[in-house]
């Protein structure tokens, strides 16, 4: 069976500049796959492609065997997506903007109530539900993204810096969360902090100017004598020359 | 069409979440009533119809409605949202109707609130009904025009002010195009434009309405001219989401 993710030779040019250059890479059911590089390596880019935001330069990506490029619609169905800072309409209520995404996604009446409640559940948004989303706290204005992203639950899950801003706390249940979901999903998630890849990843991609320097599971990529951070910063650091 | 709906029906809620509603409902009922009384003498007249309030309905609505529209797009852009919406599994022109038709009942409900004036010139006289809601359905389609072009120039900024000003700039060239002052100027010149300038005249076809004719020819005018705006608004969404 194929992957559920697939990416392929995907390329984003934006005038003479590369974004992201010939990435190629599948993630499969059960995976969970951090996505490592510096800012303004071509990750968000990347995703962005994947959810169908960007149009790919060259390439293309398939969700569950549905091309984002000619099918569109159909590719996003089977996507969960935070994209990054986790934007949200400031003036609506939780609730009320969860409903809307559910109405989006197809689900009517009882069941879109019934979505709306577990994805509030997952999140721990319930103390929150009547409240304007311009009135929360940095932390569950992000939860409320990554329930948008989880109501449906769909195979792929592609979150953009999904514990950006949370305190310790939140930290670690966004990542138990992940952890919970993991065996019956893809799920491809970006990050600067590098012990969350050891926390919750099952394998490692490093990208640096647009180009992937390393796919591996992370107890691989720490040498013998060299921790994550130290290989991280040795294939990143470097200039243009390693791309 | 579900898509299309849950979008209108947010962005319809989303006007009345903040002043915007109440601002323009108050200020165009205060300015379509003092407008009636006083430059369009509809006491003095002493005729039962409603042209002194429809005469001005196009003029108000030349600045009212683009803002309306400023923030249709602009906003999605500066808040990031637009990522979310058009990463929903939602085909880009159901987001662009949803938007429209939002606004476009928005419109309905702030002439709906004009009725004391239908009310009054009924107790007043015998005026012939049919005319007036001709005369309400010109409203209607001027203000979808206005609303097109205007929902068409916020898809191509994040700032509304420009947005606003653009929508202002080329709304008034369509009305105006029929006005005396440009076909004599045109026809002493170039008699070929000024024959195409009242063609594309929005307050041209809209005085046929307003007369109680209710021509075919001048509902498909606006039929097209809303559905060219409104294809203009999804190509530009399409090339410049992710700008």
């Amino acid at each position: 069976m194929a992957a559920l993710i697939e990416i392929e030779r995907l390329t984003k040019r934006f005038g003479a500049f590369t974004a992201v250059d010939d990435v190629s890479f599948s993630v499969d059911r059960g995976e969970v796959v951090g996505f490592l590089g510096p800012n303004g390596a071509g990750k968000s880019t990347t995703m962005k492609m994947l959810a169908g935001f960007v149009t790919p330069s060259a390439g293309t990506a398939r969700i569950c065997g549905k091309d984002v490029v000619d099918d569109p619609v159909a590719a996003k169905r089977s996507l969960g997506y935070l994209p990054e800072g986790a934007p949200t309409y400031p003036e609506m209520t939780v609730t009320a903007f969860l409903r809307f995404v559910a109405r989006i996604r197809g689900y009517r009446g009882g069941e879109a109530a019934d979505r709306v409640t577990a994805a509030m559940e997952l999140t721990q948004l319930q103390g929150v539900r009547l409240q304007p989303i311009e009135t929360l706290s940095k932390g569950f204005k992000r939860r409320v993204g990554l329930a948008q992203s989880l109501l449906h639950d769909p195979p792929v899950l592609v979150l953009d810096e999904p514990t950006d801003g949370l305190d310790p706390n939140q930290k670690h249940e966004v990542r138990e969360l992940i952890r919970r979901m993991a065996p019956d999903k893809a799920i491809l998630i970006s990050t600067h902090i590098l012990e969350e890849v050891d926390a919750v990843c099952t394998r490692a991609i490093i990208i640096a100017h647009g180009k992937v320097l390393a796919d591996s599971p992370p107890s691989a990529l720490a040498k013998p004598g060299k921790s994550l951070e130290q290989v991280f910063r040795d294939l990143t650091a470097r200039p243009a020359e390693a791309a | 069409m579900g898509g299309t709906l849950a979008v209108a029906r947010r962005e319809l809620a989303g006007y009345f979440a903040t002043p915007v509603a109440y601002v323009f409902i108050v200020i165009f009922l205060m300015m379509a009533g003092a407008l009636t009384f006083t430059i369009g003498g509809f006491f003095q007249r002493g005729q039962a119809d409603l042209s002194p309030f429809f005469n001005f309905v196009p003029w108000l609505f030349l600045f009212l409605v683009p803002a309306l529209t400023m923030r249709l797009w602009a906003e999605e852009r500066r808040l990031g949202t637009i990522e979310l919406l058009l990463t929903l599994p939602l085909p880009q022109w159901q987001a662009v109707l949803g938007k429209f038709l939002a606004a476009w009942a928005f419109c309905a409900i702030a002439l709906a609130l004009t009725f004391p004036l239908v009310v009054t010139v009924n107790y007043l006289g015998r005026p012939d009904n049919g005319v007036i809601a001709a005369g309400y359905v010109g409203c209607l389609l001027v203000a979808g025009a206005y609303l097109a072009v205007g929902a068409a120039m916020s898809a191509m900024t994040k700032n509304q002010v420009i947005a606003f000003v653009l929508a202002v700039a080329v709304c008034f060239l369509f009305a105006a195009a029929g006005s005396p002052v440009v076909t004599e100027f045109l026809s002493q010149r170039v008699p070929v434009l000024a024959e195409l300038a009242r063609g594309i005249s929005l307050i041209e076809r809209f005085n046929i309405l307003q007369r109680g004719v209710i021509a075919l020819r001048d509902v498909v005018f606006f039929a097209s001219f809303i559905g060219f705006f409104l294809f203009v608004n999804a190509v530009v969404i399409d090339h410049r989401k992710a700008d």
